[in-house]
């Protein structure tokens, strides 16, 4: 039922050909009525790299996952998993998915929901294997109704892993997960993708993208704020605060000094946010009126939020 | 990578495409398996309607004729319907109960083609439809009241699992309409009661009002058709009936799932 593809071919003689992307996003755009749930994306991800897909709640990292899945069809762009469609590249088994809640059959046991998914794939792994893989042997015959939290997504992860995917992509997979859940579930994927597979995961805990991704990339209102090793994004917040008392203080100037990211009139209290803060406040001691000097480092949490938190100014674009 | 490990490279040429877009044997064993688990569908479609068969079918009239049989085996034949079609709209009810839990869209994850998936789940209604109608004329049968030429015995229980299938629709219809677990709360009465109204349960005498009314709903057309090697007669009307209820029904349930995966 698929129509026929053409599939890379691969170079024998001289300098082998790059090697197809394990993903990439060409602008990539999803609307729902008024809605800009992604606003254009482009994303190359190289195979076998992990990367987080860091950002709040609403940001548009589902509707992405959805699309690169061909589980919704984009509004404008495209999505490519080596080099095919999303149902192509699902219908070879080379992406699968661990999705956040549900998906699961109450009534089955965790043996036959692992016998049923396997057959619907031309090869898979033996499904004993596969159960003692992802360590719930000792589960099989139980009802999948009757496994905890932990267990279903662990049974999640089995599924996902039948096939043997190129791609393996994750949506929030720790929710609901207590911290010794999060660890096993990060330590088993951690193992797998040792093995050269290629893991995109969507997170809003930037603590999680720092520990098990090698490259993060940060999501806002749809769009893709950064993208960089996780020192790299660190780096990003590696500015700090100045504070201090100014009356009718002249914004623009202070806008205009060297490194500085933004700044806050509060009343008499300004808030300048800059990389080089010394040279801030070298200017404000010598060329203002300023006083109370005081300055700050950012927390990586602040960071954060400054770069994927909501701004005025682009509510109204 | 933070290992030595070199990245195995996945020769994506190499990946095979399952045959017949994922239909295979396996999941159906599975799909019957659960059905059969399931105590309450079990007992609505096996035992009710052969316990039902026993009520009626053993009323004072039993042994007046009926077309080529008797009255025993009219009621007989009726029974096998309605078991069959509240197996079929049970298991076509399981569509929209395996969407609302997030089930198809983990099929959608894997290359089952979404027709072969409706068409597995047809398969499986088709063969405990089949069960459902051997059970209400096996229990007949060694009652010994029920009486009609062999040929017309069996054409009477093939029709009636074809016209299940009327049912079938009818479950994934319901199925999409009413949210989540509650569609056989939906179904269970409302078959009973298409099956009042349809003439399955109660003769109702030609050419009432009520008979005016039943003649246009869903039961009255495929129990007509499915009595009809019994009863030596098949009113066009009956057929109409039957068709155009199919008709509407797969309309609704196609009409609703192309709006499903849509949003899936």
């Amino acid at each position: 039922m698929e129509p026929p593809v053409v599939l890379p071919t691969r170079q024998t003689v001289g300098r082998p050909a790059a090697p197809a992307p394990a993903l990439q996003l060409t602008g990539l755009t999803k609307t729902f009525g008024p809605v800009q749930a992604v606003r254009g994306i482009d994303l190359t991800v190289h195979p076998g790299e992990v990367v987080a897909f860091l950002g709040p709640n609403g940001a548009g990292k589902t509707t992405t996952i959805d699309m690169m899945l061909g589980l919704s069809r984009p509004t404008a762009g495209t999505v490519e998993v080596l080099g095919l469609q999303p149902r192509q590249a699902i219908a070879r088994g080379l992406i699968s998915a661990v999705m956040q809640t549900g998906g699961l059959l109450k009534d089955l046991t965790v043996r036959e929901t692992v016998a049923y998914t396997a057959s619907l794939f031309a090869d898979t792994q033996p499904v004993d294997e596969v159960l003692a893989h992802a360590g719930i042997t000792a589960l099989a015959d139980r009802k999948v109704g009757k496994c905890s939290g932990g267990e279903q997504q662990r049974l999640r992860f089995a599924m996902a892993l039948l096939p043997d995917p190129a791609l393996l992509l994750l949506d929030e997979p720790t929710t609901g997960m207590d911290v010794e859940g999060r660890r096993a579930f990060w330590s088993a994927l951690r193992a797998d993708t040792d093995r050269g597979r290629t893991v995109l995961f969507a997170t809003h805990y930037l603590e999680e993208a720092d520990q098990y991704a090698d490259r993060i990339v940060l999501m806002r209102r749809g769009r893709i704020v950064a993208d960089g090793t996780g020192a790299e994004i660190k780096a990003l917040a590696a500015g700090r605060t100045v504070r201090f008392t100014l009356e009718d203080p002249d914004v623009d100037a202070l806008s205009r000094l060297t490194g500085v990211e933004s700044v806050e009139v509060r009343g008499d209290t300004v808030l300048v946010h800059a990389q080089d803060t010394d040279a801030v406040a070298r200017h404000l001691l010598t060329r203002t009126a300023a006083r109370d000097l005081e300055i700050t480092a950012r927390s990586i949490e602040d960071a954060f939020l400054s770069l994927t938190g909501d701004d005025t100014e682009e509510d109204l674009s | 990578m933070s290992t030595a490990s070199t990245p195995v490279a996945v020769d994506a040429a190499a990946r095979r495409v399952p045959p017949l877009g994922g239909f295979n044997l396996t999941v159906l064993r599975i799909e019957l398996s659960r059905m059969l688990r399931n105590r309450r569908t079990m007992f609505f479609a096996l035992v009710f309607p052969a316990a039902l068969f026993f009520a009626i079918g053993s009323s004072t009239s039993w042994r007046e004729r009926a077309g080529y049989g008797n009255v025993a085996a009219y009621v007989m034949v009726s029974m096998a319907l309605y078991g069959g079609a509240l197996i079929a709209a049970s298991g076509g009810a399981s569509v929209a109960t395996e969407r609302a839990l997030g089930w198809s869209r983990q099929l959608r994850l894997t290359p089952l083609n979404p027709a072969v998936y409706i068409a597995m789940k047809a398969v499986v209604a088709l063969v405990l439809g089949a069960v459902a109608i051997t059970v209400v004329n096996l229990v007949a049968l060694l009652q010994g009241r029920a009486e009609m030429p062999t040929g017309r015995w069996i054409a009477c229980a093939l029709l009636a699992l074809v016209c299940t299938t009327v049912f079938a629709a009818l479950g994934v219809f319901v199925g999409y309409l009413v949210p989540g677990e509650n569609a056989m709360q939906v179904l269970g009465p409302g078959l009973a009661l298409l099956s009042f109204l349809g003439n399955v349960f109660i003769p109702i005498t030609q050419g009432t009002v009520l008979w005016n009314v039943a003649a246009w709903t869903p039961m009255f057309g495929v129990a007509e058709v499915s009595r009809a090697p019994l009863t030596g007669e098949l009113p066009w009307y009956a057929v109409v009936n039957a068709v155009v209820w199919l008709a509407i029904f797969v309309a609704g349930a196609a009409w609703r799932m192309s709006r499903d995966t849509a949003r899936v």
